[in-house]
């Protein structure tokens, strides 16, 4: 009995291997190359443009376009990269997202794609290999719509001297106009000067990185400080409150409520013209673009610098840098991989592919194959290239990816939260973000 | 024949092995071992010893926290969702008309994933905070009821089925000696029903109490552990673990292993207690 059992199994598992084997290979002659989406909002993009276009092409590849959900890339990728057929091309963040994949990424130092990345200093290593590629370059600040701004200035009783938003150059004038706007509301036709501070679970990441960047930047200067940092002392706190407390009290949102406002309702009270000012980057042009009833013309929506108080802001552009890079994953076949070269290199340096990351990725690109003029129609990228060459304007570098680890950002926002629902105090949200930092740049063996 | 079934019951019994052995038995060895080990992705672990173990508590005490929180709202829902169910089943057993209507619409909304069921109800209830300024995450408390409410609505109706098949079950000849003896309602349902469908209660309590231990979805959905991680219940916590840091995913798993040990350690002590109280019809 036993022995029919044993034979009865092994039989069994022969005859699924049988299949499991025969299914992988009968399925499809060509190679596949799988790309892990980061970013929901183009996503579209490229399972409609990108995919066929580049399977017309190259008909010996098929494209597998997978796009993570909104904040579950990182949980997405482990387990996609698990399974026997893992992602071909994933994102990581910055030097976190390397050392989280050190066992995973390839070197690319030899491929096409590398080659054509304009300053190579961009570029990420691991132990003398370069490991991954930025794709995008991106520019945050304070998003405004100079329609209103405008109105603003035209106000015969208005409280400041200066007659236009370009000459809001640091905080004071910011919070002048600000306040000021917040008393004539009526006269303007809109709810709050600031859409909401949204802190529903997932979209808290407009504070706990980028709101936070100047400050970080303040204090260590450039990103290889901040990511080697054991200690955070948030001198400049009360700038950072300076601003948040701004966005809070002008806001189109009471206080209590912000818990149930997401990211994406700040963009849609932006673009229906109930706000005048929103906190977000170029990528979230197709955001306001893309809202039905939007009423913001393009050549009105602007970008200022995050105004804190901080010292010497006057000459401080926005916030430009990127998180956006690619890594190859060396577990993948070597047709894979070649495959994937070929296919981010026609992606960036065809005229075909070109032509659908300027216009319907909307990337602006660190690649030497772009030319000055092959910058996205979109009027917020156009905004940060205003703002890269502004004349006496440095921009200032994205220092968040030193942030020890997501836990970090995770307490900081619930720190924030806790203030805003009046139980904390501001010392306490510093003591948090300090006592986080420390705690977390141990753990992670800085 | 009982010579010919038992000759072929280990091949009858394969599939379901096979199937049983590879959906739960490896995964929870594997786990196990995962536990106490350091790893990325579960095929390159290597070997830490006890040290995920001391790190689920020492790092930071939001595993407790999440304890504490979890059996609170996993004993006020236990209470809740049965006393409820119960009541609705012996209203519903006593052939009011549209009884099967009312049955169907009270088990209706177990049809629907946590998941959405947790939007739903953020929905709601941010609505109805909002005429007070207020959303479910500005204060622990909120959420916590929030939980329960949902927790309720989608349960009770489950419960309720269960009870309905088990009163209709009591035996006639009892109720009407019980009757003839002049027991009023009360001590009917204290004396006979309630001892009758002490089966029914065991499976009831077993499945409320795992339910609330085990939940996730829906607190993931409706405050996902805010404000401050005080909502934040156990399953959620060790999710949350295995991808806070670079390094923690064998932490959240020597947390998984934890909460495999304690959810079991009560479900036993529960089935052995209300076991006791089980009579023979």
């Amino acid at each position: 009995m036993k022995k029919a059992l044993t034979v009865l199994l092994i039989a069994l598992i022969a005859l699924s291997g049988v299949y499991a084997g025969g299914s992988g290979e009968s399925s499809s002659d060509t190679t596949e190359i799988y790309f892990l989406n980061f970013k929901p909002e183009i996503a579209d993009v490229y399972t409609d443009v990108v995919k066929p276009a580049f399977e017309a092409a190259y008909p010996q590849y098929t494209l597998k376009v997978v796009t993570a959900a909104s904040n579950q890339y990182q949980s997405t990728l482990r387990s996609e990269l698990t399974k026997s057929a893992p992602p071909t091309i994933f994102q990581v963040n910055g030097p976190v997202g390397i050392a989280e994949n050190v066992n995973t990424v390839a070197p690319l130092q030899d491929t096409e794609f590398y080659g054509l990345l304009a300053d190579k200093g961009m570029a990420l290593s691991l132990d003398g290999n370069v490991v991954a590629v930025p794709y995008a370059v991106e520019g945050y600040g304070i998003i405004y719509n100079d329609a209103i701004m405008r109105k603003y200035f035209a106000l015969p009783d208005k409280a400041v001297s200066i007659s236009s938003a370009e000459e809001i150059t640091d905080f004071e004038t910011l919070k002048a106009v600000v306040e000021d706007m917040t008393a004539h509301l009526d006269d303007l036709g809109i709810q709050g000067v600031f859409a909401s501070t949204s802190f529903m679970p997932g979209s808290e990441w407009r504070w706990t990185t980028h709101l936070v960047n100047p400050v970080l930047q303040a204090e260590f200067g450039d990103l290889a400080t901040a990511q080697a940092a054991t200690q955070f002392d948030f001198a400049f706190s009360g700038n950072f409150r300076n601003l948040f407390d701004l966005y809070l009290n002008n806001s189109i949102t009471p206080k209590g409520m912000v818990g149930s406002k997401a990211d994406a309702d700040s963009m849609a009270e932006f673009a229906l013209g109930q706000v005048a000012m929103v906190q977000n980057g170029n990528w979230a042009a197709a955001q306001i673009l893309g809202t039905q009833g939007n009423v913001v013309s393009d050549e009105d929506i602007r970008f200022l610098p995050l105004y804190m108080g901080l010292d010497g802001e006057e000459t401080r552009g926005i916030n430009v840098g990127t998180e956006n890079y690619l890594a190859f994953n060396k577990n993948a076949s070597a047709e894979a991989l070649e495959g994937a070269d070929t296919f981010l290199t026609w992606l960036y340096s065809s005229p075909e592919g070109k032509e659908i990351v300027t216009n319907q990725l909307m990337f602006i690109t660190p690649f030497s194959s772009f030319s000055a003029d092959e910058v996205p129609n979109d009027p917020l990228a156009r905004q940060v290239n205003i703002w890269m060459n502004k004349e006496g304007v440095s921009s200032i570098p994205w220092v968040f990816n030193g942030i020890p680890s997501e836990q970090w950002k995770a307490d900081f926002a619930q720190a924030m939260l806790e203030y805003i629902n009046g139980n904390y105090t501001w010392e306490q949200v510093t003591k948090t973000a300090q006592d986080a930092w420390a705690r977390e740049a141990e753990l992670t063996g800085r | 024949m009982e010579k010919t079934l038992r000759k072929y019951f280990p091949l009858f019994a394969l599939p379901a092995l096979i199937c049983f052995a590879l959906a739960f038995l490896i995964p929870m060895v594997w786990s196990f071992i995962l536990s106490f080990c350091e790893f990325s992705t579960i095929t390159d672990a290597t070997f830490v010893g006890f040290s995920n173990y001391v790190k689920a508590f020492t790092v930071d005490n939001y595993f407790t926290q999440a304890f504490w929180f979890t059996l609170g709202f996993t004993i006020v829902t236990v209470i809740t969702i049965n006393i409820v169910a119960f009541a609705l089943a012996l209203a519903l057993t006593r052939g009011i008309p549209g009884t099967n209507a009312f049955r169907t619409i009270f088990f209706m909304p177990n049809l629907i994933g946590g998941i959405v069921l947790g939007w739903i109800w953020q929905v709601v209830l941010n609505g109805v905070l909002a005429a007070f300024e207020k959303t479910l995450l500005s204060d622990a408390a909120y959420g916590f009821w929030g939980l329960v409410v949902l927790m309720n609505w989608q349960n009770i109706g489950y419960m309720m089925v269960i009870y309905i098949a088990a009163i209709q079950n009591v035996s006639t000849d009892m109720l009407e000696a019980a009757s003839i003896d002049g027991a009023n309602g009360r001590t009917t349902l204290f004396r006979i029903i309630i001892p009758a469908v002490m089966p029914s209660i065991t499976i009831c309590l077993f499945l409320t109490l795992t339910n609330g231990f085990k939940l996730y979805d829906q607190n993931l959905a409706l405050t996902n552990g805010a404000p401050n991680h005080q909502t934040e219940m156990l399953a959620l916590n060790i999710f949350n673990t295995f991808y806070s840091r670079v390094g923690f995913e064998g932490v959240g798993q020597a947390k998984a292993v934890l909460f495999t040990i304690i959810v079991a350690a009560i479900a036993l002590v529960q089935l052995l207690a209300t076991r006791k109280r089980e009579v023979e019809n």
